[in-house]
């Protein structure tokens, strides 16, 4: 990249495993160009100032809030969006626990509380009810009370530190 | 909302990023983790014309320790922080805090420096900061200085920096005598900013508390020093009359005033709550 301050930039990056090369204007953030520019809907805007945590995505195989990321910030790196760890299976188990205890109703929030929860899963298969609900805290769900969500985590964890399926 | 037009620019080296701070002068936002100058540039609290993103500068990142000092340098991220065993063995007073700053997502992203140049008075970091007697290093094209954090902050999100500074890390002593340590914080929600938090540290012997050190965050314009509250317990065995002088103390120390959410009177009373489980982890189990 060029040291002299530009409106807009060229980025290459993965994004779901293909390269993607785009020229994209300094303030653009992350949600908004997968969503505008790539098309892929699945990652969400609410607040669009990192408290509700719908627009999570993974960069670089970490979970990040793409509203208070910039695209050009992107350049180079790995992303990962709801789309893409569905198609790959990733989030399989935690859809198919979802599902089975009802733990959405409207479904704006879950790709990233399927991203969110997929990260402690990974990361703390051990993880407590109260360790939950403390990595959740920074998804914001307006329908559920939480509960059912919990409920379908704590199922995962289990079955993962059991060594089943994913 | 969507940011105001800006342009970025990403730096190779500090050399670089002074010669853009000094051409762009007060248009220019330093950008490290974003997470807090993102959301100020999305609701358009802040538009500045040129974002200078710090992340390419590797020689700000990391955490070293010395025979007499740590050093965090202003890129690391706070999960970092969370997960480093240096932090966890040198540091435990940031250790026990970490889970508290924001949540997950916003870790793996968020930086020290940020939080420390950022400066919201309702913050862990420098809190922290304070109670362990930290030194910020500020880097500018005249040099290197080095200042005490509890000189560093100034004001509301006003820090000593200066035009064309970069805060490029912190500094800890390594005391050689282990401390004891607590951090405690109430939030609305986990993750939040604090309603009040206290981050305390002390040495204990025979049950009498020494060298202690406590500052709050969310209880005034800046993280506050309770210096009144400490030394109504340092030097003292900790009998309730003690500890209620302490908590007493601290309305000459801070400084809260009334939000949306909370008076300051209920604040104070917080801050007193929770200094009393501050005082009551530094004095539990101890051991010589």
């Amino acid at each position: 990249m060029s040291t002299e301050a530009a409106d807009t930039l060229e980025i290459s990056l993965q994004v779901n495993g293909a390269p993607v090369r785009r020229r994209v204007a300094s303030r653009l953030h992350l949600a908004d160009f997968l969503r505008e520019e790539l098309g892929l809907t699945g990652t969400h805007l609410g607040c669009e100032h990192g408290v509700c945590g719908a627009c999570t995505v993974r960069v670089d195989g970490e979970i990040v809030r793409s509203c208070l990321v910039l695209a050009v910030q992107a350049d180079g790196a790995r992303v990962e969006t709801i789309e893409g760890l569905s198609a790959a299976g990733t989030v399989g188990a935690l859809q198919r626990a979802f599902h089975e205890r009802n733990a959405l109703q409207c479904g704006f929030c879950t790709p990233a509380m399927l991203l969110a929860a997929a990260e402690l899963v990974e990361r703390q298969p051990d993880a407590s009810r109260e360790d939950i609900r403390r990595h959740l805290s920074g998804n914001y769900c307006r329908c559920t009370g939480y509960q059912a969500i919990v409920d379908a985590v704590e199922v995962v964890c289990r079955a993962h530190r059991a060594g089943g399926i994913r | 909302m969507k940011a105001a037009a800006f342009s970025y620019v990403k730096p190779r080296s500090l050399a670089e990023t002074f010669d853009l701070l000094e051409r762009h002068g007060e248009g220019a936002r330093l950008l490290a983790g974003g997470q807090s100058l993102i959301a100020a540039l999305n609701m358009r609290l802040d538009t500045p014309r040129v974002l200078i993103d710090l992340n390419g500068l590797k020689e700000l990142s990391g955490i070293r320790v010395d025979r007499d000092s740590i050093a965090i340098g202003a890129l690391t991220r706070h999960r970092s922080l969370e997960l480093s065993e240096d932090v966890s063995q040198h540091l435990p007073l940031i250790h026990a805090a970490m889970p508290f700053v924001a949540h997950a997502a916003i870790r793996n992203r968020g930086t020290f420096g940020g939080s420390i140049a950022f400066a919201d008075p309702a913050a862990e970091l420098p809190a922290c900061c304070i109670a362990l007697d930290a030194r910020f290093v500020i880097r500018s094209r005249a040099g290197e200085r080095r200042v005490a954090a509890r000189e560093f902050f100034k004001g509301l999100y006003e820090t000593d920096l200066r035009p064309g500074e970069v805060l490029a890390g912190g500094e800890f002593a390594r005391s050689g005598v282990p401390y004891r340590y607590s951090f405690q914080e109430l939030a609305r929600r986990h993750g939040d900013y604090a309603i009040v938090g206290v981050a305390a540290c002390a040495r204990i012997g025979a049950g009498v508390l020494s060298g202690v050190r406590i500052a709050f965050c969310g209880m005034g314009p800046t993280p506050m020093l309770a210096s009144a509250a400490a030394a109504a317990l340092d030097g003292r065995a900790c009998s309730r009359d003690v500890i209620a002088h302490a908590q007493a103390s601290l309305a000459q120390d801070l400084a809260p005033f009334d939000d949306l959410y909370q008076t300051a009177a209920t604040r104070m009373h917080l801050a007193r709550v929770l200094l009393g489980r501050a005082i009551a982890q530094l004095t539990t189990d101890y051991e010589y």
